[in-house]
Formats: C-alpha cells, structure tokens, sequence
C-alpha cells in the first residue's frame, strides 16, 4: 500500500487540513449556536420560558411576522416579473437593469434606512407634507416595511434570472402556440418549472427580512411595543444587561436560521435532482472539445 | 435606454408587463430614494462636504471599517481555501451537514451573531477566558470587530471556491504529476492559478459585504470614537444628533465606495468566467453573486 495516487495529498497532510477545516468551522459557526441556546436557558426553562411570554416579545414577534408577511409578495411578484422580461426576451440595457437589481445587495443596511429618512423623515424631501397630512412612514410601519422591501429586494429576481435563462422559451412557445393563454402559460407551464427556485428565493429573502437589523433600526425608532422586531428587541435587552430574555429572543431567530438551513438545503437537493433529471434526458448539447484545448490554461 | 416599444420576441406574450412593472417598481423603491440621497447632500457646500466626509472622527472610522474588513476577508481567503477543497476533495463522515452548516451566517440574524460573538469573546466567555490567560482581548477592541466580520462573511470564499475546485479536471493533474511535479508543485503552480480569479472574488465579495456590515458588529466593537467606531455606526450617531446632512455626507461616500466594489466584482467575475467558461458557463461567477445578496 505505499504506492499513493500521485495526484492526492499524502495522509497526514489530509488529515491535517480536514482538522484544519473543521476547527475553523467549530469556532466560528457551531460555538456561537451552542452559546446562543447555552446562554438562554443559563437560567433554567422556566426563566427562558417567562422570557418568551413577556407581552414585548410577543408584540416583537408578531411585528416581525408581519412584516414578512406583507413584504414577500411584493418582491415575488417583482422578482418573477423581472426574470420574466430579462430571461426571455431581448433588450437594449438588459445587463445594466441586471446590475440595477442587484444594487441594494451592495448598499450597507445602515445606508439603507437613510436613504427613506432623507425621504420621509421630518427634514425630509416629503417631511412636511407628510406632516401636515398626519402620516407617518418614518419610525412607523410604513418605514419599515419600506426598508425591509429594500434590503431583500433582489433575492427572487436573482434565483430566478439564471434559471429561466437556463431554461429557454421553448416550453412557452409550445403551450401559446397550442392557444394557451398568458395566465394559464404562466400557471401551467412556466411556474411548475420554476417553483425550487422561486422557493429558494424566498426562503432567503424571508431570512432576512425576519432578522434584518440594520436598516430597520434606522427608521424604527425603537418604540417598545410598538416599532420593536424581534431582532431590535434583542439589542434592547442586550443593552439593558437582561442576558436571559435577550438570548430568549435569540433563539427564536436562531430557529429560524436553522429552519432556513434546512429548507435551502432541501430545496437544493430537489433541484440537483431535477437538473440531472432533465440532462438525463436530453441528448448532450455541449460539442466535446478536443482534449488539448481543453486542458489548455492561459 | 430601454425602447419604449418593444419588438416582440416570437409568441411570448408578456414583455411589457414584466418589464413595466419591474421598471416601476425600480425606480420608486431603488432608484428615486438613491437619487434623493444624492440630491440632498446638494444642500452642503462642497467645503462642508470635504469636511464631514474627511473629519478626524470619520477618517478614523473608514481607517477600522476598511483594516477590519479586509483582516476579517483575508482571514476568510486562506481558511476559506482550505475548508472548501476539504469539503470537495476529502470524504469526512458528516460531509453533507458540514456543508449545509457553512451557510449559517447567511442564515441567522446578524443582531444574534452578534450579541453571541460579543458573549463568547468577553473576558469571562468561553473563547474570551482562555484568550484572556494569554493576555489578548478580542470582545470591545478592534480585533472584535474582526471577528464579527468573519463569522458574517464566512460562506463567500468557501461557496466561491466549491464549484471551480470541484470542475478541475483530473488530465490537468495528471499531466503535472506525470512531468514529475510534487503535489506541492502541482497544487501552487498548475492548480492554484487556475483557481485564483474565483478566490479573489471570493475574497472581494467578502470585503465588500464586511464594510457594510453593522448588526453584528456593533455589539462586539466597544465603539469608542477613533479606536473601534465603524463608518456604519458613526452614520447612525450623526443621525441621533439630527444631523442628517452630515449622516448622508457620510452615507454617500459609503455609496460611492459601494459602486466601486460592485464594479470590481463584476469584473473579477467576467475574469473568473472567461478563465471557466469551457466547463460550466461561468457558473460559479453566478453562484458567486447569488450569495452577495444571501445576507440574512
């Protein structure tokens, strides 16, 4: 057995990389989990489970539900209309609209927020206005579903822009060309093909708009019971030195990080499978190059 | 820029209602309120502009946003490398959940990230305790900052690197062994330079993402003014003050700053796609960007 493949590492290099690899990620990525249910229930569950029920925790939670909830469809309807008009047809400017969409992943969350105080706030372009008509965006609701459409505005558009590509017209051709609709092309043909990624999307972008921080607390304003979302309510107690109700919190969003995990992890392995489905099935595309060219690098 | 009529494209139908509606609702939630910002900070004199932007107190905090972005990023770039050609290359029982797990950080909530980092790094925390028998502080210092970065940027270099180290082709191996390289030869000669267009956009999707950052950070970083202050924060202290105009001085040269990152890693990913185009059509670049919008 001393006759090793000549292009694998030797044993002891290997196990000292994977070692490597997986003190690394214990260090950063599954300490920090342990500490967060470690912390919470420091105090025992019966602390951790008062914690939970404090009537600002809920209204927190139920802030943050809320938000989500009125969000996501916004930015599923934009994402699939965007994908549709920038994967299947052809336009001037298609790269820089691509470009434009992905702005907000660029902006930092903090500037985010700023950017609807400049709007609405009382200084604001609208301040007056606003004012003098009695409605309130900033340090409101309005505010923060305004910030949070921001910073997840991306997610879907950018799952399903590669994906449509990759798929092509053909299947919609086929179905308008037999007297399909626009509605019963899109219900019937196109969103069964896209529902994993539509999916995956939306997983993400309900990750984040449940636990953005950043831009929310700049127009929340931090009025308990009122403008307080989860992740607000944990900095809040964090500050006030109330490690268990703020770890309490913690969890809950900790949760719902791992329930993300999973149900991308999921989503992925469905759309592995169909992908190999689909290349199973179709007679190969790609013209084999030689192999000189192949392996060639600049 | 856009035709106002549109040709159509074969049957489909459609192309004005997606473009319609996406054009719209670009422009009032992304474009106009960008547009404002800008126009706003038309109020301040250029002087006081240069003044606000290049004050001790800011240029302080671009000097810890920028010195820990780019530690937290390096640090990434090299264990990234090894834990992604370890998930590739090493068969370990567990693979999959190690996988699956090294999304976390896009996954939880950046204010838990970093009330924990914060907890764990204290003096009397698990890390922060045996740190503190060597004498260094992590938790309230610059090097927290540091920390925070690298737990929130973690998965870009690893998920950058995956598909292109998993698309070497063996032949490329191969041919170097056979020539007589060592694996050490063939790894930094032959391998690495294929592979460094994507772990450079790695590593810039990473900076780019830390110096933004704000949730996770401002728990762990102390935030003295001129010691561990981050650009993100010192906007929001200016606005506690009511001085938006100074905030939004501050914000536009985080915008500016911004656009250039998204300028590189655009051209970094053409890089990395052109290099890559012959195998997976510039997928990883894809998969690249994708995870620059993952940031829960």
């Amino acid at each position: 057995m001393t006759a090793r493949r000549a292009t694998a590492e030797p044993r002891w290099v290997r196990l000292l990389l994977t070692g490597i690899a997986l003190g690394f990620l214990f260090l950063f990525l599954v300490l920090p989990l342990i500490a967060v249910f470690w912390e919470a229930f420091a105090q025992g569950a019966q602390a951790y489970w008062d914690a939970l029920q404090d009537s600002e925790a809920q209204s927190a939670m139920l802030l943050t539900l809320t938000i989500a909830a009125l969000v996501l469809p916004f930015n599923i309807a934009f994402g699939v209309a965007a994908a549709w008009a920038i994967a299947k047809f052809q336009f001037r400017g298609k790269s820089l609209l691509t470009t434009l969409i992905d702005l907000p992943f660029a902006v930092s969350p903090v500037v985010a927020g700023l950017i609807f105080i400049i709007l609405f706030g009382a200084q604001g372009f609208f301040g007056d206005w606003l004012a003098a008509n009695d409605i309130k965006i900033i340090f409101a609701l309005p505010g923060m579903i305004l910030a949070t459409l921001f910073v997840t505005f991306p997610f879907v558009a950018r799952e399903l822009i590669p994906l449509m590509q990759a798929q092509g017209r053909d299947e919609e051709e086929a179905a308008v060309s037999l007297g399909a609709s626009g509605w019963q092309m899109f219900w019937r043909v196109t969103l069964p093909n896209i529902k994993w990624g539509l999916m995956y999307g939306v997983i993400l972008a309900n990750a984040r708009a449940m636990g953005e921080f950043g831009a929310v607390s700049v127009v929340s304003g931090h009025i308990r019971g009122e403008t307080n979302t989860l992740p607000l309510h944990v900095e809040i107690l964090y500050n006030e030195y109330n490690q268990i109700g703020a770890f309490a919190a913690a969890t809950v969003l900790a949760l719902l990080g791992l329930v993300t995990l999973v149900a991308k992890t999921i989503v992925e392995w469905r759309m592995r499978k169909e992908t190999e489905m689909l290349t199973a099935e179709l007679p190969p595309k790609k013209i084999e190059l030689p192999p000189a060219v192949a392996t060639e690098r600049p | 820029m856009f035709p106002a009529t549109a040709k159509p494209d074969g049957v489909l139908p459609g192309f004005r209602l997606g473009l319609g509606y996406t054009l719209t609702y670009l422009t009032l939630l992304v474009l106009i309120p960008l547009a404002g910002m800008i126009l706003i900070t038309g109020q301040l004199s250029w002087a006081d502009f240069w003044a606000t932007a290049t004050g001790d107190r800011a240029l302080a905090s671009y000097r810890v946003t920028f010195g820990a972005s780019f530690a937290a990023a390096a640090v990434n770039a090299l264990f990234g490398l090894i834990v992604a050609w370890v998930l590739v290359r090493y068969p370990f029982p567990g693979k999959r959940f190690v996988d699956a797990l090294v999304d976390l950080p896009f996954a939880l909530p950046t204010a838990v990230a970093g009330i924990t980092l914060a907890t764990l790094y204290a003096e009397n925390g698990w890390v922060g305790e045996q740190l503190a028998k060597l004498g260094i502080r992590i938790a309230f210092t610059p090097a927290g900052i540091v920390v925070a970065l690298i737990f929130v940027t973690l998965p870009f270099v690893v998920r950058t690197l995956q598909p292109v180290i998993e698309d070497i082709e063996p032949e490329v191996e191969e041919a170097a062994a056979s020539l007589g390289a060592s694996r050490w030869q063939t790894f930094s000669r032959v391998l690495l330079p294929g592979i460094f267009p994507a772990w450079l956009t790695g590593f810039t999707l990473a900076f780019s993402r830390a110096i933004g950052e704000f949730g996770s950070v401002i728990f762990i970083a102390g935030n003295m003014p001129l010691i561990s202050e981050i650009t993100p924060l010192l906007i929001i202290s200016k606005l506690e003050q009511y001085d938006v105009l100074g905030a939004t001085a501050l914000a536009v040269v985080m915008l500016v700053i911004s656009f250039v990152m998204l300028l590189v890693i655009n051209l970094l990913q053409w890089w990395a796609a052109n290099r890559h185009s012959k195998s997976r059509d510039g997928d990883a670049a894809a998969d690249g960007l994708a995870l620059a919008g993952a940031r829960p």
